[in-house]
């Protein structure tokens, strides 16, 4: 194929210097740079580009915007696959692959191509009726085969590598269109001042004046909108966003765009395919245009059927040939595209119209005429016109259907407002106001002549900028065409045969009259049995036609039936720029521990807590498992001494002269009678009475307190005591800021703890539960003696840019007490055997009674969640306790997340007695041990019990103890 | 949505955290009863129209009282709850 099909001298995107070759269905084929692959085909005489979605007929392309309901197939190959892009918008470029899909064999000779033999079989609902029995077939069967025989593009089945990027933008005014109206808006504003995006979906701005080509100010289309784009392009507060389409109008003046970014480039490089935008802007102007609409008439769906401004667009921009037109129109833009292409040499074989209009045009005119059909297996061969005189077969390429004008006003539906019905212009229209802050102008709201559009994009700027604030400048509006719209409505023609509405989902006027007798007679009820307007082009040329036939069906009129709703996204949009970013490790943020580095070089694997990233153990050599290395860490910090990085935990600076009043407020206990240089465990309700953390307190000063928080509950904790601040006692002098990236901290346990503080030169006269300040080589720290293992211990922190070579320092200070680092695995063993809850225990459902903690609240002063604590369900026996189970034969494993049941009772729901939240092998006390809750379970202390989990087949019998398993009374901790 | 925080203006919702009625902001006293524990902490009006709630701006750390209507989704005004104790 070399370009067969191309009008010399015409094509206002394509460089005749710069051929491009690609690949069509695996055949070359060569364009020029500028193309669409729509545009190239064209060129080469391919006018059968896909299949249909249900009955598989052969199909081309019927416009030249991201609109197409037809042309849609797969670009680029392997993991890069892209399905369903419509090939109007898909710019070609060196070495692009791409192929039509939705078909068994060749795109010539699909074998589904039976389905339109048996067309007869297959009306809307037919699915619905036919493959009800049996009942078992449908998803072993009926559904599979179904889903292979209709439908789109396929998917490559591998993780789509391509980049997306996502960005904001922000500005006074977001123009959305750059035809005629939009650049008069945008260039109002932007004279006055006002900080404008104009954004166009098109690769050069200028919409229907590129197409069209009407003069304009003494210019020709192209040339004004050139000159237009350029002064913008040199205005400071002006950025122009091409291939950029608004998707969706949001709250508050929030809209969202999609720009192409690398799909159209050869080698993108780090360039991302597409990005999604989220414009925030203070006012808006939709001047979107307006969308053709076909006629249905009996197989108006050949290769070769187009609209008249997709043709126009493509004669125009590409200087595709498209052979003998015959053009089939019910209003007078129509007759003005027939008189515009025969100037430019077009040939015009028939201009079709139902109405009386004269006959006197240099091209043949069939007045009160219809099409009622057409012939051309895998594309458009002959037109049969029927007019008076009896029915005419003229011998066509291309038919041009010219059925009217829809204003393209979906974004102004976004917000669930529905637009009116104007008779004149048989089309819907905007409302003012749909949309908070987004303003219409020109064809979008349904000012169709290019002088009007002009005008009205001055008009409406002038408006905006008013409520902006900003004194408009004069801005002359150009001269221009200013010719009247008129139009006498045809939906559908009936000459026996199926005549399509819905290109996309295969939907045909007969089925939208089967919905309406079925009755689905409501356009919503309608288009869910029939599926018209749920394909990828949600209907942009068909839904007005569809209802329009349903109405006629009903009787109930276009206003009466109205339309379905229109959402977002006014163009498909791939997940991938939706989430762009959001994939792998950019799905959340990563933090990292200043001992981060140091941890995986001594070969720890991570876990992810809350978001940070934590050493689970330190393997030593001939250690192949957790439980070897895990074991010997808590070992060696029973015995020695062990460090680990706790980070982590939440840490929030309280300050002012009400610090312990708020801090007794907010916990159940009492931190104000805590002295300066003393550390006080704290636990905190939630308002309904439930625990909502722990932690400990330390009182730094006077006035000055640091409390812990969980790792995972840091951020709530911080909102919490921040809402209590600012509700209940904002008048108190109190301050409080998170500071836990501020500090890295690390803990110190074991019986030689003291030993390595001596060596790293601090004196360690500290008591249990106590806090200072210290000097740790010129730094300032903090040193506090608390312990979660047990054993007596420290933690100290330093400023976060020390935390790196602290955690060095006390790696040798350890190593050299026969001592090692451990790791959450360690720490968790650590804690259990010594009873210490964590958010495991603290689920959101427990008391502090029920995790053995009731005496914490205090009777003296109110805090948060103490008057809901005493709500009767709180307090009334039967309630499940915090206990130990250890397995009554001790080699036996137990599992967290298992229920409890009486011995010889059934694993009911109603037999249930608790469950297990924590378990781990203790190699202190050479057995598993659990934490748990059962019912009265303080009570039930010795009590044989069945641990029964059923999810793992696992049932062992344990004994209920106290949670204590080491070391009861305190001794080795407080040292 | 966007929500004007007083102290930082105009912001996307994304960078709020919602927290329910603004009745919440008034707490009974400590023996006011069950009955009223009960509807402070679980009975909420379910409105078509103008509501309260409280949003907590994170990068700032305010809470904020949001009036808006949740049928046109409007704000319609803002303040920060500390202002009511300040």
């Amino acid at each position: 194929m070399t370009q067969t099909h191309r009008i010399p001298g015409k094509g206002l995107l394509i460089d005749r210097a710069r051929p491009v070759r690609f690949t069509f269905d695996g055949v070359e084929v060569q364009g020029f740079h500028g193309d669409t692959l729509a545009s190239a085909l064209l060129a080469n005489g391919q006018r059968m580009i896909a299949r249909s979605f249900k009955y598989h007929r052969p199909r081309g392309v019927m416009t030249a915007g991201s609109e197409d309901p037809s042309a849609l197939v797969e670009v680029l190959e392997g993991s890069q696959q892209t399905p369903n892009v419509r090939a109007t918008t898909q710019e070609i470029h060196e070495g692009l692959t791409a192929r039509s899909q939705n078909r068994i064999g060749s795109l010539r000779h699909d074998l589904l191509a039976v389905n339109d033999w048996l067309a007869p079989f297959f009306s809307a609902g037919f699915y619905y009726k036919t493959f009800m029995w049996p009942r078992a077939f449908w998803e072993r069967l009926y559904e599979p085969a179904i889903r292979r025989a209709a439908g789109l593009g396929s998917l490559s089945g591998h993780h789509d590598v391509a980049v997306y990027e996502k960005a904001w933008a922000h500005c006074d005014l977001l123009v959305i269109g750059a035809g005629p109206a939009g650049l008069m808006a945008a260039l109002t504003a932007a004279r006055a001042g006002a900080e404008v995006i104009l954004a166009d979906e098109d690769v050069r701005m200028g919409g229907r004046l590129l197409s069209d080509q009407p003069a304009v100010g003494g210019l020709s289309g192209p040339d004004w909108a050139a000159r237009t784009v350029a002064e913008l392009a040199a205005m400071p507060n002006v950025r122009l966003m091409t291939r950029t389409t608004v998707t969706g109008a949001y709250d508050d003046g929030t809209f969202g765009a999609l720009e192409r970014v690398g799909l159209h480039v050869p080698a993108p490089g780090d360039l991302p395919r597409e990005c999604f935008w989220r414009i925030v802007a203070r006012r808006a102007i939709l001047a979107a245009g307006a969308l053709e609409r076909p006629i249905a008439h009996p197989d108006n769906d050949r290769p070769g059927v187009m609209l008249a401004s997709g043709l126009v667009s493509h004669v125009a921009k590409w200087g595709v040939n498209p052979g003998r037109v015959v053009i089939f129109s019910n209003n007078d833009s129509g007759l003005a595209t027939a008189r515009h292409l025969t100037a430019q040499g077009i040939e015009i074989a028939a201009y079709v119209d139902p109405r009386a209009i004269p006959v006197t045009e240099d091209f043949p005119v069939y007045a009160q005429a219809t099409v009622t059909g057409t012939r051309g297996r895998h594309g458009l061969r002959d037109v049969a016109v029927t007019h008076a005189g009896g029915t005419s077969m003229i011998p066509a390429r291309t038919l041009a259907l010219a059925g009217g004008w829809n204003p393209t006003l979906h974004l102004t539906c976004h917000m669930n407002g529905r637009p009116v019905w104007e008779e004149s212009l048989a089309a819907f229209v905007p409302k003012p106001g749909m949309v908070p802050g987004l303003s219409v102008a020109g064809a979008a709201r349904g000012r169709f002549s290019t002088a009007a559009c002009l005008a009205d994009g001055v008009e409406v700027a002038g408006e905006v900028l008013r409520d902006l604030s900003l004194r408009p400048k004069k801005t002359p509006v150009p001269e221009a065409e200013d010719a009247p719209y008129a139009i006498a409505p045809l939906w559908a023609v009936d000459a026996g045969g199926r005549a399509w509405l819905d290109f996309a989902n295969d939907v045909t006027t007969k089925d939208v009259r089967l919905a309406a007798q079925e009755g689905y007679a409501s356009v919503e009820h309608m288009k869910r049995y029939t599926t018209q307007g749920m394909a990828p082009d949600q209907g942009k040329s068909s839904n007005v036609a569809a209802l329009a036939v349903l109405a006629e069906a009903t009787g109930q009129g276009i206003p009466a039936t109205g339309t379905t709703t229109y959402r977002p996204p006014f163009v498909p949009v791939s997940i991938g720029a939706l989430g762009a970013g959001g994939r792998a490790e950019g799905f959340a943020p990563q933090r990292l521990l200043t001992s981060d580095a140091k941890s995986r070089a001594m070969g720890a694997p991570m876990i992810e807590a809350g978001l940070w990233y934590r050493p689970s153990y330190f393997p030593r050599a001939g250690e192949n498992d957790w439980r070897t290395a895990c074991d010997r860490e808590v070992a060696q910090v029973r015995e020695a001494v062990g460090t680990c990085d706790v980070s982590t935990l939440g840490k929030i600076d309280v300050q002012g002269r009400d610090a312990a009043r708020f801090l007794d407020f907010v916990y159940t206990n009492t931190m104000s009678t805590l002295k300066p240089g003393r550390v006080r465990y704290g636990l905190m309700l939630r308002e309904d009475g439930f625990v909502m953390d722990d932690g400990t307190c330390a009182r730094l000063a006077e006035d000055h307190f640091l409390v812990t928080t969980t790792t995972a509950a840091a951020g709530l904790v911080m909102r919490h005591m921040d809402f209590v601040h600012q509700a209940f006692c904002a008048d108190w002098d109190v301050r409080l800021i998170s500071v836990t990236e501020a500090w890295a901290q690390f803990a110190l346990a074991g019986p030689k703890s003291r030993a390595v503080l001596a060596s790293l030169g601090i004196r360690a006269d500290l008591p249990f539960m106590g806090c200072t300040h210290i000097d740790l080589g010129g730094v300032r720290a903090r040193l506090f003696r608390i312990s979660f293992s047990g054993e007596e211990g420290y933690e100290i922190a330093v400023p976060t840019r020390y935390g790196a070579s602290l955690f060095e320092a006390l790696l040798s200070a350890v190593h050299a007490e026969g001592g090692c680092a451990y790791g959450m695995e360690a720490l968790n063993v650590l804690r259990i055997e010594k009873g210490f809850i964590t958010h495991a225990e603290i689920h959101g459902r427990v008391t502090a009674d029920d995790v053995g903690l009731g005496r914490m609240v205090s009777a003296k002063k109110d805090c948060i969640g103490k008057a809901a604590a005493h709500r009767p369900g709180l307090t009334e026996p039967g309630r499940e306790q915090l206990v130990g189970l250890m397995p009554v034969n001790q080699g036996e494993t137990l599992s967290a997340g298992a229920h409890l049941y009486n011995e010889r009772d059934l694993a009911t729901r109603e037999n249930n007695q608790g469950y297990v939240t924590s378990v781990a092998p203790s190699p202190t006390l050479g057995c598993w041990l659990g934490l748990g809750f059962v019912k009265d379970g303080r009570s039930r202390m010795g009590q044989v019990i069945r641990l029964d989990d059923g999810l793992r087949g696992h049932k062992v019998l344990v004994e209920i103890c106290d949670p204590v398993f080491f070391d009861p009374e305190g001794g080795r901790m407080r040292g | 949505m966007r929500i004007p925080c007083p102290c930082c203006g105009s912001r996307d919702r994304r960078e709020f955290t919602y927290y329910g009625a603004s009745v919440f902001l008034d707490r009974p006293a400590e023996d006011a009863g069950l009955e009223a524990w009960d509807a402070y902490l679980h009975l909420r009006d379910n409105p078509a129209g103008v509501t309260r709630d409280l949003w907590y701006h994170d990068p700032c750390q305010s809470w904020i009282e949001v009036e808006r209507d949740t049928v046109t989704h409007a704000i319609l005004s803002t303040a920060p709850v500390a202002r009511r104790r300040a």
